[in-house]
């Protein structure tokens, strides 16, 4: 029954040596991406979603480094590859879009000539053939005017649309995995729309598997199948959409749900958690969360909680488990 | 607008506009014998900002907003209009004692985040720049101190700022820019997308935070988002650009209980839904027309519901009372 997941990432840890400690930014994640399925990506800022995207698509900066555990493409390990292989895999069988659209762009040339660039290294077809893709995909991520606006360059663009053009060079190739880090922060939410029917087209009709990474949970309630909840370099909660955010287990998922500023209710202050995220150097003992945690208690302090299984979620809290284990056990005595 | 107001007001822009030549390179144009092209990018831009408010643009990608606050702020040279600080003419003010005064007075915070930041500096001297740029402390441990509260304030620790830029994640970079533009102790402050990059939680401990400036210090800002939330939480007044026109200026509250012009409506709807009450997500009708070459008469006749005949040919004018008000044909004839 189990079909191989297109993407397996297995207790993935991520380091970052400096001089004077070597600094722990991914702490042991594992998750399953299937074929055409969308997977959501949240959480605090600093909690270490680029990084687990950088490491998927082996594009860690040095000396950051994959220290331990496994990623599978396919049923395939790609995570002690060569850089001459992992740079075939990359652009042609995943697709990034960084964070940071100005930095994928070269500045010296046109967007026009990015684009088909990128077409003919990946996809056996002419100059004239990539242009007219790469007029088509522009127009698919809204850009007005396409043909037109081939020979401006990036700063001659709206940082909205320079997103979009970052976009469309990740898609280009028609990868398999397409990896989109805050693909919509910059856009107003018709052309967000815009963006979130294309990516769900590519799932549906290619087949492609998205990762998700993002802090609009509007966006993920309406796009992903599943979303995993991120803090400290670790997973503190993962299941499918409608759980997660309906009915979080984990107190930081509840936090983050409440600091969702919206177009009802009151107007004065937004919620917010206490505290921040702790620094790499510095992340407590046990739980990662306990210091803002309101429900913590002993346990936390001391052991760190793995993942367990909450219905159709996995959470890692000592309070859910424990939980849990009351109402599994009033049940057996029942 | 009454006299008080008029008084109070410290920022004010006026007919304000700017074109940009995106003609093909000169050979090309003579080869294809193609014109010159031109992108009206702003057109028309007028509002003021009284001090102690905040002034939100909302708008598709592409309409125009970044080109205005980069006027407003003087990164970028107008074609027409003007624009006061304080009475101040901007343009007139361009050298000497006047600007230095008033480039401390004005900060900005960038769309971009990663690249307005030197990437050779480390992050304690990219805050402290402005402080010794405009000699706001001058013995090194106090910069220092500042530097450190700062970084306070936007939640990172003042250990981080020995590092460098790129050893910190989007959202971190973009607490550091704006730890840098509240360095120089602004009263006006231009935010274009401030917390786009952010989480949800450091995006509320953020916008808390200008909130805060705001009612300890009587900041102005001028505060540009996609994000219709979030405006609806931080501004007081908003206008909406289409295509590099103000369509409608509306007080915040009223914008989201009764919009008025048919883009903003459309804006409203196209809203994701959390609630995941199974509300189909409006989609937007019509594309993004070409702003090198825009639509006659109101730009959004092809896409709108509520277009006649006038519409396709006569450019509906800005209607209303004082500062707030609509420019469309329907809402004038009462029909919208
Ligand atoms: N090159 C680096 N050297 C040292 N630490 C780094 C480096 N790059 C990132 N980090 C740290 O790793 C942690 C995780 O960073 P990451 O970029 O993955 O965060 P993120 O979850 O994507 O946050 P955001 O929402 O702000 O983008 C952060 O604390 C960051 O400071
Ligand atoms: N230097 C430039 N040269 C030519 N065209 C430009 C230049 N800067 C901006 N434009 C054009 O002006 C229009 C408005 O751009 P602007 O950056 O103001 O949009 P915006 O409303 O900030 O959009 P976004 O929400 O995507 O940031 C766009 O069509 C853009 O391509
Ligand atoms: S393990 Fe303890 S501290 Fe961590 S989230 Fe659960 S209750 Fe809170
Ligand atoms: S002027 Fe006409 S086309 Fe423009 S918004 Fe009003 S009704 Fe629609
Ligand atoms: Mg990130
Ligand atoms: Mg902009």
């Amino acid at each position: 029954m189990a079909e191989t997941p297109l993407l397996s990432v297995r207790n993935l840890k991520v380091e970052f040596p400096t001089r004077r400690a070597t600094l722990t930014a991914i702490d042991g994640i594992s998750f399953d991406l299937k074929k055409g399925e969308v997977l959501g990506v949240v959480g605090e800022s600093g909690a270490g979603k680029s990084i687990t995207g950088s490491a998927i698509i082996g594009l860690l900066e040095p000396p950051g480094r994959i220290s331990g555990g496994e990623i599978l493409l396919g049923g395939e390990r790609i995570d002690n590859l060569s850089q001459t292989a992992m740079r075939k895999v990359r652009g042609k069988r995943i697709g990034m879009i960084f964070q940071d659209p100005l930095t994928s762009l070269n500045p010296l040339f046109t967007i026009g000539e990015q684009i088909t660039e990128t077409i003919m290294t990946h996809l056996p077809v002419s100059e004239a053939e990539a242009r007219k893709r790469a007029v088509s995909l522009l127009e698919e991520v809204g850009i007005p005017a396409a043909a037109e606006r081939l020979d401006a360059y990036p700063h001659q663009f709206s940082g909205g649309m320079r997103q979009r053009v970052v976009i469309a060079l990740a898609l280009c190739a028609e990868p398999e995995l397409v990896i989109a880090d805050e693909p919509t922060t910059a856009l107003d939410v018709s052309v967000q729309a815009q963006i979130i029917g294309l990516l769900k087209r590519i799932c549906k009709d290619h087949g492609a598997s998205v990762m998700l990474i993002t802090h609009d949970m509007g966006v993920i309630a309406e796009t992903c199948d599943r979303v995993a909840v991120m803090y400290s370099g670790r997973i503190a909660e993962i299941g499918p959409v409608r759980d997660v955010v309906k009915n979080p287990h984990h107190p930081y998922t509840v936090g983050l749900m409440g600091a969702i500023p919206t177009l009802v209710g009151e107007l004065d202050r937004l919620t917010q958690i206490p505290g921040s995220m702790p620094r790499l150097d510095a992340i407590p003992k046990g739980c990662p969360f306990n210091p803002r945690c309101a429900h913590v208690f002993d346990r936390c302090r001391a052991e760190r909680p793995d993942p367990i299984d909450v219905g159709t979620s996995r959470v890692a809290c000592w309070l859910v488990e424990e939980g849990r284990n009351d109402r599994a056990s009033k049940v057996e005595q029942a | 607008m009454g006299v008080d107001e008029l008084d109070r007001a410290t920022v004010r822009v006026s007919g304000l506009s700017r074109t940009f030549d995106v003609s093909r390179p000169w050979l090309n144009r003579v080869i294809e014998r193609t014109p010159k092209a031109f992108l009206k990018a702003a057109q028309d831009i007028t509002f003021s900002i009284s001090r102690g408010e905040t002034f939100a643009l909302v708008g598709e990608s592409g309409s125009g907003k970044s080109t205005v606050a980069k006027m407003v702020v003087g990164l970028l040279e107008a074609s027409a209009g003007e624009i006061t600080v304080d009475g101040v003419d901007m343009r007139g003010a361009q050298h000497g004692k006047e600007m230095r005064d008033l480039r401390r007075r004005m900060q900005m915070i960038f769309q971009d985040p990663y690249a307005s930041l030197n990437p050779r500096w480390r992050v304690d001297r990219i805050i402290a720049e402005p402080i010794r740029a405009f000699r706001l402390e001058n013995d090194e441990k106090a910069i220092s101190k500042r530097v450190g509260e700062l970084l306070e304030l936007v939640r990172l620790d003042p250990r981080d700022g020995a590092k460098y830029p790129h050893e910190f994640s989007g959202g971190q970079r973009q607490r550091i820019c704006i730890a840098r533009a509240l360095a120089s102790k602004p009263e006006f402050l231009v935010c274009d997308e401030p917390t786009s990059a952010l989480d949800v939680s450091v995006q509320a401990q953020i916008l808390n935070l200008m909130k805060d400036l705001q009612d300890e210090f009587g900041l102005t800002y001028l505060f540009i988002s996609h994000d219709l939330a979030v405006v609806r939480h931080m501004a007081k007044r908003i206008g909406v650009m289409y295509l590099g026109r103000l369509v409608e200026v509306a007080d915040g509250k009223e914008l989201f209980r009764n919009p008025r012009h048919p883009y903003t409506r459309m804006l409203l709807e196209a809203i994701p839904d959390l609630e995941m009450s199974g509300r189909p997500r409006k989609a937007v009708e019509g594309e993004i027309p070409n702003p090198i070459n825009p639509p006659p008469g109101c730009a959004f006749h092809p896409r709108c519901p509520l277009a006649n005949v006038r519409c396709n040919r006569e450019l509906p004018l800005f209607k209303g009372e004082g500062e707030t008000g609509v420019a469309c044909h329907a809402v004038e004839e009462g029909r919208a």
